[in-house]
């Protein structure tokens, strides 16, 4: 049953094939095996999960059951739940226990999902490595040399090596689609606003966007239905009806224009990888596709004007952890001050501290016109980039990440080099556009992804192309030997 | 641009982060490699060039100002590092 698509456990769950409770037992049995050995999950929650999946067997029997009833997933620790600890993978939120549900979450739970618990991920969604997460990092099933890519690592790592059929993910400069692509799953950034970022902790709010991590773009399809709408609670969140993402899925691809940035095949690029991304462009003009070049000239600044937008954003959001109200605070404080400063200082790891410093150093008096507001306008330049690409071409196609996944260890001494992992993700969240990764080979036994970008809310076109590749190849539904 | 020790410890009060003197150096070290990356933004000319605070160019969507949530202070309050009373307790800031 572990190695099933969402698509299929459903449909055995309709069939009667198996109960939701027999289905979360299996996937609880995995994660209390692999789970040591991977460190994907901070928590598990086996007896709430057992619960939901009761609830679910009894709405099924009612006759009340949707797609996604009975169906195990995981939750990113970033999303609060209600009555579970919600870390969001900082010393901070450690025994934090959320009062409420995310909009997420209360989505998913209303559809009759079964969260089996809470994924690990890189402190406060900043990392590219998962390896700074206070609670250890997260290893690459494919590897366990390897990491499992950042932020969403926990959430990929426990997709590709079976612990869970599906898990939320949240990307603010590729924490959904660089992990997806490292650990050889498919994963989606929706366009900004198309998931509701209430409840999910914010690092760089203009940003941060949440979407589904799973084996299939059919999986991201069923969940994204689920995650996707309108949310009076956030102000930020897209007045639009969410179509039908699972109907849209077999359009054939005759004629899909598909542009190749230049920028995304230069210096840097893996020649391993760039070999696997061509095989899948050669796939798409199999299936159908016109293959076009592009130009996004201003790629280069995508990196530079991320790490100024989303420190500077993460230093005004993160103000809020003062150890007054809640998470973590020093012992013996002498004042306030001492108060506010030792309860951050403890509370956060060093990656964080160092976007916080530079956040409020490029804020701080005299500063904002050269790094934040000059940002703002490179990021109106990247944006234009990508209506012109789309002036000519349906999608923009290209390599997720310039390599296949490091070994642990190898960039953490140096910040700049993890942050050109992110190279062709970052300039998608400046854009706000939605980005989807899909795996396309390996090199050597370490996945390699596709990364597709569409103009906004074209979600329903990047499943689409993603779902045709994988009726085509089987990249998709290779397992890692040890997880099979 | 390049930040010193002394720098760091001046943007670590702004940010209420205290960084041991120790570790100042390192912060200064990193801190400057990320601003030297930062600077390749100045390649670009954008003398004009409107910025982009929403993607998707959206102004603040703005609701009416009635009461919407229901008054939860005590479950709140129970994740809090100290209350008293309903209050939240922190040193006490006037002699």
């Amino acid at each position: 049953m572990h190695d099933q698509t969402i698509a299929r456990l459903s449909a055995g769950l309709a069939a009667g094939e198996f109960s939701s409770e027999e289905l979360t037992r299996v996937f609880l049995d995995r994660i209390e095996r692999f789970n040591p050995g991977l460190n994907a999950f901070i928590t598990v929650t086996e007896e709430s999960a057992l619960a939901q999946a009761r609830a679910a067997d009894q709405r099924r029997r009612r006759g009340e059951a949707g797609p996604l009833t009975g169906v195990p997933i995981a939750q990113k620790d970033i999303f609060c739940t209600d009555g579970v600890r919600t870390s969001c993978g900082s010393r901070m939120l450690d025994r934090f226990i959320a009062p409420y549900n995310a909009t997420v979450v209360e989505k998913l739970n209303a559809a009759g999902a079964v969260m089996l618990g809470k994924t690990n991920m890189d402190e406060f969604a900043m990392g590219s490595s998962n390896e700074t997460s206070f609670y250890g990092p997260v290893r690459n099933p494919w590897d366990l040399d390897a990491v499992p890519g950042g932020s969403s690592g926990g959430s990929a790592a426990a997709v590709a090596a079976r612990l869970t059929p599906g898990a939320t993910g949240t990307d603010t400069g590729g924490s959904i689609r660089q992990p997806a692509a490292l650990c050889g799953i498919t994963g989606i950034k929706p366009t900004y606003g198309r998931v509701s970022r209430w409840g999910m902790i914010a690092y760089a709010s203009s940003l941060d966007q949440g979407g589904p991590m799973a084996r299939t773009a059919e999986d991201c399809a069923w969940l994204l239905g689920t995650m996707a709408g309108f949310d009076p609670r956030d102000s930020t969140s897209a007045d639009r009806p969410v179509p039908d993402y699972a109907a849209a899925l077999d359009r054939p691809l005759e004629g899909l224009k598909i542009g190749l940035p230049e920028e995304y095949f230069g210096e840097g690029l893996d020649s391993a990888v760039a070999r696997a991304v061509d095989a899948a462009i050669a796939e798409y003009r199999t299936l159908g596709a016109k293959i076009l070049e592009v130009s996004l000239p201003n790629s280069r600044l995508a990196v530079p004007a991320y790490y100024v937008i989303a420190p500077a954003e993460c230093s005004s959001n993160l103000a809020r952890f003062d150890g007054v109200r809640y998470g973590h605070r020093c012992e013996q404080p002498k004042d306030l001050l001492d108060l506010y400063t030792r309860s951050r200082a403890e509370g956060f790891g060093a990656e964080v501290t160092r976007r916080i410093l530079v956040g409020t150093f490029a804020l701080s008096a005299g500063y904002y016109d050269a790094y934040y507001l000059k940002a703002q306008q490179i990021r109106r330049l990247i944006s234009d980039d990508f209506q012109r690409a789309f002036e000519q071409v349906d999608l923009i196609a290209g390599p997720t990440s310039p390599t296949v996944a490091f070994n642990l260890g190898e960039k953490t001494d140096d910040p700049i080099t993890m942050y050109l992992s992110d190279i062709y993700t970052i300039a998608v969240n400046l854009a706000g556009l939605p980005g989807l990764s899909l795996p396309v080979g390996f090199v050597g036994q370490r996945p390699a992804g596709l990364q597709l970008i569409g103009n906004y809310f074209a979600e329903d076109r990047l499943l689409n192309a993603a779902h045709r590749y994988q009726q085509a190849t089987d990249w998709h539904a290779r397992a890692p030997v040890a997880f099979a | 641009m390049s930040l010193g020790p002394a720098e760091v410890a001046k943007i670590a009060l702004l940010a209420r982060l205290a960084i041991r003197e120790q570790d100042a150096p390192a912060y200064a070290r990193d801190l400057s490699a990320i601003l030297e990356l930062v600077a390749r933004m100045n390649a670009a000319d954008t003398a004009g060039v409107a910025p982009m605070a929403h993607p998707l160019d959206m102004a603040q969507r703005l609701r009416a100002d009635e009461v919407s949530e229901p008054d939860q202070r005590e479950r709140f309050q129970t994740i809090a590092p100290r209350v008293e009373a309903g209050l939240y307790l922190v040193p006490k800031v006037i002699e």
